[in-house]
């Protein structure tokens, strides 16, 4: 299998010992057991974090309730999770599960009815939008089920998006040439050095998604968010997909957040929870 | 950086917007062609109008007039001087134009103008619209020995050519006495089988003096029986000059015909100046023919030496040998300073406001001037309507993008753009669309005004019927000024209706949900 040639020792190690130890929202056994016991015996209660444990993205009891009219419909009832930095986590769940939405509240796109989110320490759910406009261009980056690559611009426009977003015109006209470098440097990096010009419609899902990661990772996130990334492809598309999303995690070292519902995609991560109800559970 | 990028990608690939803004386009294009001819008649009649009227004019109410005009000026020059740059006396008076034309005598209401052929250039551009290009230098009330321009000489190229001012001045003159000659000595032979008594007189005098003859017989010797001997085909009358459109009519063909020419004589009849007012009747030698394109003067106005109409009037007091007038004509350095003259020479005192009128050639045809404007500013008003009534258009076209690119907004969200970024990519759309439909507009509306009257022609060969009338008009083609300033005003607004139009359907963007956007899939 691909994905274990590409597994890192360490990952495997990680996720082989972690069905036995995890909680809900349990840590990583990177740190040793004792971080485990710890989370077994308390596993619904404020974690302890230590120390040598490095936690990029962490949840405390986040609740997301939608209205529909008079009637408020709970979709997540108090999720209590953790990333480490560099982690390939993977979110499972049925349709209708609020898999998304929990995708969408991490990447600022949503804000919680409840609880809260931080990133690095730092409160990230209740930031002003400016603030969290610039979160989501420069922190987080975003890949869809369905590519959401915009039509009327080609690939690498779409991969430029997010810098001429997060630069004003001056900036970008400035250091275009450099960007333009970054984009085609990505575009080489997902295996589409050769279609550089062409718009998404002349480009297979496969490409359409490669070219999406790519426009994900040039904002230079600290976190990808990956929503179904493989649902919309074939199965070997979808692998050749996942490949290259373990590949980034790790050799940048990127942490990757994946919500799927698809088991053995999910399988491709370091750690898999699922979401069943509104709250984490182990897979 | 990704607005602008964004907008201008919208521009390329959405055509339905395009079409949306065809409407915008037609509104400038036909805002800027009725702008235009409208401009341009005001601007041709003002022309025609001042150049008539005079700057300012000082007038007396009553026919009689007042005495010694050159002391009044004098006075005037002492309040105004600084202002003015030349004046001459006119006599006003309403008068009868009688002639005669195929066998017929044609009789028309005129308004005579007593002028000082010399002074009367100095108060505003009146030799410039006559036909004979030595009175348009220097104008004098002498018949011309031929050479009257046939074709218009004020540049207006599609006027056919006159053929029938060929030959007129002297020429005609003595063709029309060696005519008269012949039927005397006719008439005179015939006679002469009736009247055997003085046979051998008649035998020789028509033979000896046959000028002489023409003479005694001529209809109109006796009017005048001060002159004993007055030879048609050397002797002139005192000089008139006739408007042209009393003096030719327009066939349907286009061309210009005439019912009298320069070396014809013609006779006036018009009150005195007494009380009661009596009909006195002069005759006048038409020396030159006045074409201003007005209507309204060319078939209104004739022109003769005031002297004569002094004369002829009873305006000279017998002892001074002082005349009267009924207006002077005052032409200023500065023709913009018309109502400052006119408030001195009004508030100096000097000149009691019920004796004396003094009026701007604006408040002259002040409701005619008010008239254009007006319809200038109501045709704006309507036709603005037409560029709003296109902004709707951009409105509902506008939602309809809006919605398409629903998920677009959302993933733009999702990179991080801003509110007010979406919001700037559809308001820079708007104002792109706005940009290309008035500036096509604009490009279009400047054709069609450097190609007015080729497609007036085609318009009217398409409807078979003439667009504009010549003869209705009398301007040969329909003159149209590009003033820069309106075209600017117009194109701004249509850009900014452009953008009004789209601060709905972009706010709409700016306020949709990111996680609403990606819900429709």
């Amino acid at each position: 299998m691909a994905r274990a040639d590409q597994t890192s020792p360490v990952g495997k190690a990680n996720r082989s010992s972690s069905p036995t130890t995890e909680g809900l929202h349990g840590p990583h056994f990177v740190t040793g057991p004792q971080g485990a016991e710890e989370t077994k015996n308390a596993p619904q209660s404020q974690l302890q974090t230590p120390p040598q444990r490095d936690v990029q993205l962490r949840t405390e009891n986040l609740c997301k309730n939608y209205s529909k009219g008079k009637h408020v419909v709970p979709v997540l009832r108090g999720v209590n999770l953790e990333v480490q930095r560099g982690e390939f986590l993977a979110i499972i769940g049925q349709s209708g599960s609020g898999k998304s939405t929990l995708l969408h509240l991490l990447g600022t796109l949503d804000a919680p009815t409840e609880g809260a989110i931080y990133l690095d320490d730092e409160r990230i759910d209740h930031l002003s939008s400016g603030s969290r406009n610039r979160l989501r261009n420069q922190s987080f980056g975003m890949v869809f089920q369905f590519y959401h690559l915009l039509p009327e611009l080609t690939t690498i426009e779409n991969v430029l998006m997010p810098l001429m977003i997060g630069n004003n015109v001056g900036d970008f006209f400035f250091h275009r040439r450099k960007y333009q470098q970054r984009a085609t440097d990505l575009l080489e990096t997902v295996g589409l050095g050769h279609r550089l010009h062409h718009r998404p419609k002349e480009l297979s899902g496969g490409e359409m998604q490669r070219a999406a990661i790519a426009r994900a990772l040039a904002g230079n996130p600290r976190i990808l968010l990956a929503d179904e990334p493989t649902g919309n492809l074939d199965q070997e598309t979808g692998r050749e997909i996942m490949r290259l999303l373990v590949n980034l995690n790790k050799q940048e070292n990127l942490t990757i957040i994946m919500v799927t519902h698809d088991l053995s995609v999910a399988n491709s991560a370091d750690r898999v929870v699922r979401l069943v109800s509104g709250q984490l559970e182990l897979a | 950086m990704y607005k602008l990028l964004l907008s201008l990608r919208y521009l390329r690939s959405r055509y339905i917007a395009l079409a949306s803004i065809i409407s915008v386009m037609l509104g400038v294009a036909t805002m800027i062609v009725v702008n235009s001819v409208m401009a341009g008649f005001s601007f041709e009649m003002k022309n025609r109008i001042h150049g008539i009227l005079s700057d300012v004019v000082f007038e007396s109410h009553s026919l009689e007039g007042f005495y010694d005009p050159q002391a009044r000026m004098r006075e005037i020059e002492e309040i105004a001087g600084e202002h003015i740059a030349g004046m001459t006396p006119i006599v006003c008076v309403p008068a009868m134009l009688s002639f005669e034309y195929g066998g017929r005598n044609v009789t028309r209401p005129v308004q005579i103008i007593g002028i000082d052929e010399d002074t009367k250039d100095s108060a505003g551009d009146y030799s410039k619209y006559l036909l004979h290009p030595q009175n348009r230098e220097k104008f004098s009330f002498a018949l011309k020995d031929g050479g009257y321009d046939i074709y218009d000489h004020q540049g207006v190229e599609s006027t056919p050519p006159r053929d029938e001012l060929k030959e007129t001045g002297w020429p005609l003159r003595r063709k029309k006495a060696e005519w008269l000659r012949r039927w005397e000595e006719e008439d005179a032979r015939f006679k002469a089988l009736h009247e055997p008594r003085v046979h051998e007189d008649m035998e020789e005098h028509p033979l000896m003096d046959a000028e002489a003859h023409a003479a005694i017989e001529d209809p109109f010797k006796n009017s005048e029986p001060e002159t004993p001997v007055f030879d048609m085909a050397k002797d002139q009358r005192p000089g008139i000059v006739l408007g042209f459109a009393l003096a030719s009519y327009r066939a349907p063909d286009g061309r210009d015909r005439f019912l009298v020419r320069p070396g014809e004589d013609v006779q006036l009849t018009f009150p005195t100046a007494g009380t009661p007012p009596r009909a006195v009747d002069g005759l006048f030698t038409v020396v030159d023919l006045y074409e201003s394109k007005m209507n309204e003067y060319d078939s209104n106005f004739v022109f003769v030496p005031i002297r004569r109409l002094q004369e002829l009037r009873g305006m000279i007091d017998p002892q001074t040998g002082v005349g009267y007038a009924t207006a002077i004509q005052l032409k200023l350095k500065d023709p913009s300073k018309g109502d400052e003259v006119r408030d001195m020479l009004r508030s100096s005192k000097r000149f009691p406001e019920g004796l004396y009128g003094i009026y701007t050639w604006k408040d002259k045809q002040g409701p005619l001037l008010q008239a254009v404007a007006v319809e200038t500013a109501m045709l704006n008003v309507l036709l603005f309507l037409i560029i709003a009534v296109a902004g709707f258009g951009i409105l509902a076209t506008f939602f309809m993008i809006v919605v398409e690119k629903t998920r677009d907004i959302g993933i733009l969200k999702a990179l991080g753009a801003s509110s007010s970024g979406v919001m700037g990519i559809f308001l820079s759309y708007g104002l792109s669309l706005g940009i290309v439909g008035s500036g096509v507009g604009m490009a279009i509306g400047l054709l069609m005004v450097a190609y007015l009257n080729p497609i007036a022609d085609v318009l009217a060969w398409v409807m078979g019927q003439e667009v504009f009338d010549p003869t209705i008009y009398y301007f040969h083609k329909i003159p149209a000024i590009v003033d820069p300033w309106t075209v600017t005003w117009i194109v701004i607004g249509a850009m900014l209706i452009a953008v009004l139009a789209s601060i709905l359907p972009a706010i709409r963007a700016a306020c949709l949900h990111p996680v609403e956007a990606f819900r429709y899939e």
